[in-house]
């Protein structure tokens, strides 16, 4: 690829051995304790436990007991810089993503100004390489100001280091305005994804139209206002033989939409966050804010319908939509709570490695592995270890997690991205044998 | 007190944010003593001591004639300090400015806080901010737990117990926070509940209250209660109805519809001539002036109930001497 696409900070690179670890990377057709070397930020050699020398001027680290994956990536998830910074700031968030075990992740442009402009891209691109704990990319706005009126320069935002374009927060309503922008796709590339909603069928909604919102007396969002919007955006993508992924999806019908047009041969893809993936409305009785967030926790039919997608591949990856929010921004009634909630921290222990990593693929970034040869985007994790969500605090900025209090298996201990160490906890590390 | 299993009745609650908080048993304490603060009402020195010395501040963020004047009524009807609050409610610092307000309240120490607010759960967010018994005077389009239990007050003197009884809730039940706390109230005192309107105004998913559905009056001839809603005009310029007239001719109950064996309410204030015809509410079956009555002993006694009586938290009891004057026998 000629032009960058990821930013960070420049890191010394590391020089580890991780010794004995349970190394799990289906790609690689890795499946056992290992020992992996990593020299100058990349991975060297991979052997059999306890079988590789320690060169001089490196580290050992006895990771028997612990789990050795490729680290994560995740394609959608909120800086909030520049504009928010009292959410999160970029060397939060991407301290948020090395904690849960991430080697990159990438921004959404709903920021203040909206990022829709290559001189803002060149601008935030600068402050990840001052302060980015793990590579960050941008997609841009695909339309100005995110109001679906006209479209961003989108050729020269590729040529400032736009991964793809959304509008995410907003659907991009009209038809027409979608359209155009599939069509420019072909002349600068680069992947529209959208956040599908109908407004008018949205309306004033706060919750998943069902029961649950019928007892607490509170507008929902039906579930067809995402699946409508689903099958209209991927008949316009098949039409034009666009490349479009659908973000956060949350319920049945967007699931089946997304199936029958990948059967038809539409260049389509999807993805879904822990919090739909594990929980559902019920939650909401609680009237707690955390809960809230666009699209909402559907029913359990549509959590189970999101399952089976992502075990048979309708749904290519797993999403945080980390969406920080200030403490004191979620502690009012739940109908004026701000949408979202963080997820970068918690992700993993929620999930469980599969379809963890998948999203770079989906900007046609290089999946992370544990391959010899590769750069070391690694994350060393003990399943062995259990923890409370929020009892330590969060390296975000903000503490919005829709898990707090739950205990939760699985402790990020080391994340490698580019090749160097980007988290690490030093208790614990080498203790576990 | 004995450790109970979720089968057995609910503790006595600490505050009043739902019907749920309360089982029958509860409902029918909270009924029994309104009805013996009934007996006090009729006499000429209408007040007990029973809160002396006690603070209560209404708090209310929504206009509100009868429930706040009869929060306050009841609050002083049981001498305590009555605090009464109506805050304008600006549009998104609302939700931080309700916490620093019920910050400053609390350094006055209030036993109980009653809270209007036009969001749902408001209520239940205050309680975990105050250590002060909180009731919710209605949240959003949530929940008004103590119009339910007003009405449910009302029925009882009228028709004895509601088991069996067949009641219609007509109306905009999409909008009534009324509805949702009448359908478990009623529901739980073992009542038929059906709720009827135009579809666009029935919530997806009512069923799940305990309620069946009908989209006409057709069958309203079965009910031995029929309970009409208020329609909203500000709601119209949404359009959930065509129109008012259109309504009218479909939903609203006047004394063609209305048999001599049924009983009508309302919680007020009541659209002449939209969901009920004029006839209709001056007729012999209307109880909502009874309604009105109740809304003060049944206010009292969800107050006694929290602060005085068998619910009241062990860290505020009221002194034995208050107690023995205060409660009348039921």
């Amino acid at each position: 690829m000629s032009v960058q696409q990821l930013f960070g900070a420049t890191r010394p690179p590391a020089q580890l051995l991780l010794r004995g670890a349970h190394a799990l990377d289906p790609r690689s057709d890795l499946d056992g304790p290992a020992d992996v070397l990593v020299r100058d930020g990349a991975i060297a050699e991979i052997s059999a436990a306890g079988a590789l020398a320690v060169p001089d001027g490196v580290e050992t680290l006895d990771a028997e007991g612990l789990h050795l994956f490729p680290a994560f990536f995740d394609p959608h998830v909120h800086l909030r810089t520049p504009g928010q910074e009292h959410k999160e700031t970029i060397a939060s968030g991407t301290a948020a993503a090395a904690a849960g075990g991430y080697c990159g992740v990438v921004a959404m442009p709903n920021t203040s100004p909206t990022l829709d402009d290559a001189s803002q891209l060149r601008a935030v691109r600068e402050q990840a390489e001052r302060e980015a704990r793990v590579p960050v990319g941008f997609m841009p706005a695909i339309t100005r100001g995110l109001v679906g009126g006209e479209l961003t320069e989108m050729a020269e935002l590729r040529d400032a280091g736009a991964l793809g374009f959304t509008d995410d927060g907003r659907p991009v309503v009209a038809a027409g305005m979608l359209r155009r922008a599939l069509q420019y796709q072909r002349l600068c590339g680069g992947v529209i994804a959208l956040h599908e909603e109908d407004p008018s069928l949205s309306g004033h909604g706060v919750m998943h139209e069902g029961a649950v919102s019928a007892r607490l007396g509170m507008a929902g969002i039906p579930s067809i206002s995402e699946s409508t919007m689903v099958a209209r955006d991927a008949a316009i993508a098949a039409y034009e033989q666009a490349r479009v992924h659908f973000q956060h999806l949350s319920c049945v019908e967007s699931v089946e939409a997304l199936a029958a047009w990948k059967a038809a041969g539409a260049r389509v893809s999807g993805e879904a966050s822990p919090h739909h993936l594990t929980l559902t409305d019920e939650t909401v009785r609680s009237l707690d804010s955390r809960f809230k967030m666009n699209p909402p926790l559907r029913t359990e039919a549509d959590r189970q319908a999101l399952i089976a997608g992502l075990r048979d591949g309708t749904i290519e990856c797993v999403a945080t939509d980390h969406a920080p929010h200030a403490r004191h921004e979620k502690e009012v009634p739940f109908e004026e709570a701000p949408m979202g909630v963080t997820g970068l921290e918690t992700a993993f222990p929620v999930i469980v490695v599969e379809r963890m990593t998948a999203g770079a693929a989906l900007l046609d970034l290089p999946t992370p592995r544990v391959a010899v040869g590769e750069p070391a985007n690694l994350t060393l994790v003990d399943l062995g270890e259990s923890w409370e969500v929020g009892a330590r605090g969060y390296a975000s900025k903000s503490g919005n997690s829709c898990f707090e209090g739950r205990t939760l298996r699985g402790v990020v201990r080391l994340t490698l991205a580019a090749g160097a160490v980007a988290h690490r906890v030093e208790v614990g590390v080498g203790a576990a044998a | 007190m004995t450790v109970l299993d979720g089968a057995g009745p609910l503790a006595a609650p600490r505050h009043l944010l739902s019907i749920d908080d309360l089982d029958r048993a509860g409902i029918e304490r909270i009924l029994d003593r309104a009805a013996s603060f009934g007996e006090v009402a009729e006499r000429e020195i209408k007040k007990v001591p029973a809160l002396r010395g006690r603070t209560i501040v209404n708090l209310f963020y929504e206009a509100s004639t009868r429930t706040s004047s009869s929060f306050e009524l009841a609050a002083k009807r049981l001498s305590a300090d009555v605090v009464s609050i109506r805050a304008a409610t600006s549009s998104v610092t609302k939700g931080e400015s309700l916490k620093d307000t019920i910050a400053t309240l609390t350094a006055y120490d209030p036993a109980a806080i009653v809270i209007r607010s036009p969001h749902a759960g408001a209520a239940q967010l205050v309680a975990r901010w105050t250590d002060a018994a909180v009731v919710n005077a209605g949240d959003g389009k949530h929940e008004h737990p103590t119009q339910a239990l007003l009405d449910v007050y009302a029925l009882r003197r009228r028709l004895g117990a509601l088991d069996g009884k067949r009641i219609w809730i007509v109306g905009d039940v999409l909008h009534s926070r009324v509805a949702r706390s009448d359908i478990l109230a009623f529901a739980r005192m073992g009542a038929e509940v059906t709720v009827a309107g135009p579809p666009t105004l029935i919530p997806r998913g009512i069923e799940a209250l305990g309620c069946t559905v009908a989209t006409s009056l057709d069958e309203l001839g079965e009910a031995d209660v029929i309970y009409v809603l208020r329609m909203q005009h500000e709601r119209m310029s949404e359009a959930y109805v065509p129109s008012l007239r259109e309504y009218a001719m479909r939903f609203q109950v006047d004394t063609a519809r209305l048999q001599p064996h049924q009983l009508l309410m309302h919680p007020g204030p009541v659209n002449r001539g939209v969901e009920l015809s004029g006839d209709a509410i001056d007729s012999p079956q209307a109880l909502i002036t009874q309604q009105v009555e109740a809304g003060v002993v049944v206010r009292m006694a969800v107050l006694y109930e929290l602060l005085a009586g068998s619910g009241a938290a062990a860290e505020a009891p009221a002194p034995a001497t208050d107690r023995a004057e205060a409660v009348p026998t039921a």
